[in-house]
């Protein structure tokens, strides 16, 4: 990549701050992990361990207004777009402190004045709620863009084309953000899905690319490109980011799952780790040093410690909330204070 | 309210939808053809609000139907025709999962409001796919509330409140009704949700009518007079929030009940109704709760065969016979 031409146009900060997210992202699932196999953590969960590029890449691209749909591995892409840890971490262990106050979890974390318009249970089930925030928008007559990120499993579900179609003929701002781990729950997304997945925006006329996953700086540009276009009233963009999960498809399957991914092919990934790969160049750019990387990795493994404490000390909720939320008199007033109305 | 006219229910609905996108630009309403509007409650709109806020989808339910959560939580209000009833199906995920839950599971930062609304239930022969009346599921799925009003003024009033309420609608057109006509009132209104209407005094039975049945049960209601049985019709016109109140105090003073409904008879509306007042009017009933409902089969093509299927008055009035003549001591 073009290493002074890119530094210049982010910006050292921009840069370090993309490292930090990363670390933050990294670490606070390396806590869930340990606290799933401790059976500290309800539910089940779903990791995104060697995906950070793909999150803060794309987050790194856009406005606190602009909006996001997210997955069932969605703690990164929420993260990345502004999520305070410690209030997720409240959320992950049904706490009153959580973003929705114990109701979401996991899978449904969702903070509207952070443009997160949820993580999703259902693969795919974001993407036509992603084309019509940005259908929303484009009627209002705003300039806000919103990404899907969604993975190669939901490439198959059928709103994934249905939806690409609708944003093309109405020419929406929206990012359909493939993030192809390599597989589809326990199967290889070779054997279940036909070419490749950047192709099939084509055929709707959709701009569409493929990057590299784990190189955070590459998800950006194309990123910011998509945005860039977006923006000026050119419609959606498709952008499939080729990258792996170094953990399961949810923590604790190997009790079922037996093994399904090859070793070696774990460990190639390993040594691609896009955390390390973002040190290694900010580090050989001058943008830090060595130690300024270990620094940023110390506060964030803080900031997740603290994040702990805190929701371990946030109390449930009262069990009478379950009945709480269903129906409105009015709109809440979070979404009036970001609505303006 | 102003001068009243004879219209049909679908005029009717056009005109709660049509006062509702004057009065609040953020009303949209898109669906499969509803510039030209194949039902009709969306014709003559595109005219007077323009392609932007009259929009053509393609067929694609489960996308347009999940678009309106985006749409809703970015500041509009999308009202959704999905023209056929069990084209609910095609969308239920993002009906089920995602609309009716967002809102819940954001533990209170987000409302939705959207409203979708069909033709349904049976009109004549158009067998098993186009006579879906899913209102049942739908009231099992928390988070949608539910309409299905049995008269022109209902419908006009009722789609108007729809629109303005900040949580996702879904509101019923039965099919049959869309050419029946009845008094509107001319200017804007609204109908709350939530509020039965006894659409006709009587002592001997609670016949509750849901949907086309009201006007069944009104007719069957007039027949039974000549045979000297008093009979009250109470419409509940909103199934989610369903007002238990007005359906009560109308057992309370019968002590009978028949409840009507549209759909197949498992889990049907009418076993919801028949359920509350069996728990909660108990002492006041002098005979078991009737449920009138279609078989639990799909609805079949043939007349003869959809006819065996449905209800009809015969159905209904051998239902309130039966509560007549059976008394529990």
């Amino acid at each position: 990549m073009r290493d002074g031409g890119v530094r210049a146009e982010l910006g050292d900060e921009k840069l370090v701050e993309m490292l930090r997210l990363m670390f933050r992202i990294r670490r606070f699932e390396e806590k869930l992990a340990r606290l799933f196999k401790r059976g500290k953590l309800p539910g089940f969960v779903h990791l995104y361990i060697g995906e950070e590029a793909v999150a803060v890449g794309a987050c790194s691209a856009l406005k606190r207004e602009d909006r996001i749909t997210s997955t069932h591995r969605g703690h990164g892409h929420v993260i990345a777009k502004g999520a305070e840890v410690r209030r997720m971490m409240a959320e992950l262990l049904g706490k009153v402190d959580g973003y929705c106050r114990g109701k979401g979890g996991s899978m449904h974390t969702v903070d509207f004045g952070l443009g997160v318009m949820g993580t999703n249970g259902i693969v795919g089930g974001g993407i036509p709620i992603a084309v019509g925030s940005a259908w929303g928008d484009k009627q209002l007559g705003r300039d806000y863009v919103t990404v899907s990120f969604f993975g190669d499993g939901a490439s198959n579900q059928g709103v994934f084309f249905e939806s690409m179609n609708l944003a093309a003929i109405w020419k929406l701002p929206v990012i359909f953000m493939c993030e192809n781990n390599g597989y589809t729950e326990w199967t290889a997304t070779e054997k279940l899905t036909a070419g490749d997945i950047s192709d099939r925006g084509r055929a709707f006329g959709i701009p569409s690319a493929r990057v590299d996953g784990n190189d955070v700086l590459a998800v950006n540009e194309a990123v910011a490109e998509a945005v860039r276009l977006a923006r000026a009233g050119g419609g959606p963009s498709l952008i499939e980011a080729k990258t792996y999960r170094w953990h399961g498809h949810n923590e604790g399957e190997e009790v079922f799952s037996g093994k399904y991914r090859p070793e070696e092919e774990m460990a190639e990934w390993r040594e691609k780790d896009p955390i390390a790969a973002l040190g290694a160049r900010l580090t050989e750019w001058g943008v830090m040093g060595a130690d300024d990387v270990a620094r940023v990795d110390a506060e964030e493994t803080r900031r997740v410690e603290e994040a702990l404490e805190f929701a371990q000390q946030s109390p449930f909720p009262d069990p009478e909330e379950a009945l709480a939320h269903l129906f409105y008199g009015e709109r809440p007033g979070l979404q009036k204070e970001v609505l303006g109305g | 309210m102003a001068e009243e006219r004879s219209i049909y229910f679908i005029k009717a609905m056009y005109e709660g939808l049509r006062d509702a996108m004057r009065e609040d630009e953020t009303v949209v309403v898109i669906g499969e053809d509803v510039d030209r509007s194949i039902i009709g409650a969306t014709r003559g709109l595109i005219e007077e609000f323009g392609d932007e806020r009259v929009k053509n989808t393609p067929i694609s339910e489960a996308t347009f139907v999940g678009a309106c959560i985006g749409a809703a939580a970015a500041g509009m209000r999308p009202v959704v025709d999905l023209m056929v009833g069990s084209f609910f199906y095609v969308s239920m995920d993002q009906v089920a999962n995602q609309a009716a839950k967002l809102p819940y599971m954001s533990g209170g930062q987000v409302s939705l409001p959207i409203v979708y609304f069909t033709a349904s239930g049976p009109s004549g022969s158009a067998a098993a796919q186009h006579s879906e009346n899913p209102h049942p599921m739908l009231m099992n799925v928390a988070g949608l509330k539910v309409v299905m009003p049995g008269s022109p003024r209902d419908a006009k009033g009722l789609m108007h409140a729809a629109i303005k309420d900040p949580n996702p609608v879904v509101f019923f057109q039965d099919a049959v009704l869309g050419g029946t006509r009845g008094p509107v009132p001319d200017g804007p209104y609204q109908i709350p949700l939530g509020e039965a209407e006894v659409k006709r005094e009587g002592e001997d039975v609670t016949v509750v009518a849901i949907g086309a049945l009201v006007n069944r049960a009104l007719r069957v209601a007039d027949k039974l007079k000549n045979e000297g049985v008093s009979v009250e019709v109470v419409d509940p016109r909103t199934l989610v929030p369903l007002d238990k109140k007005t359906i009560l105090d109308s057992v309370r003073k019968t002590g009978r009940l028949v409840v009507c409904d549209n759909a197949r008879i498992t889990c049907s509306a009418a076993s919801e109704v028949a359920a509350i007042v069996s728990e909660e009017a108990f002492d006041s009933l002098k005979a078991a709760p009737r449920r009138v409902a279609w078989e639990d089969v799909p609805v079949p093509f043939s007349p003869v065969l959809e006819k065996r299927v449905l209800v009809d008055d015969e159905k209904i009035s051998a239902a309130i016979r039966s509560t007549l003549a059976t008394a529990t001591v």
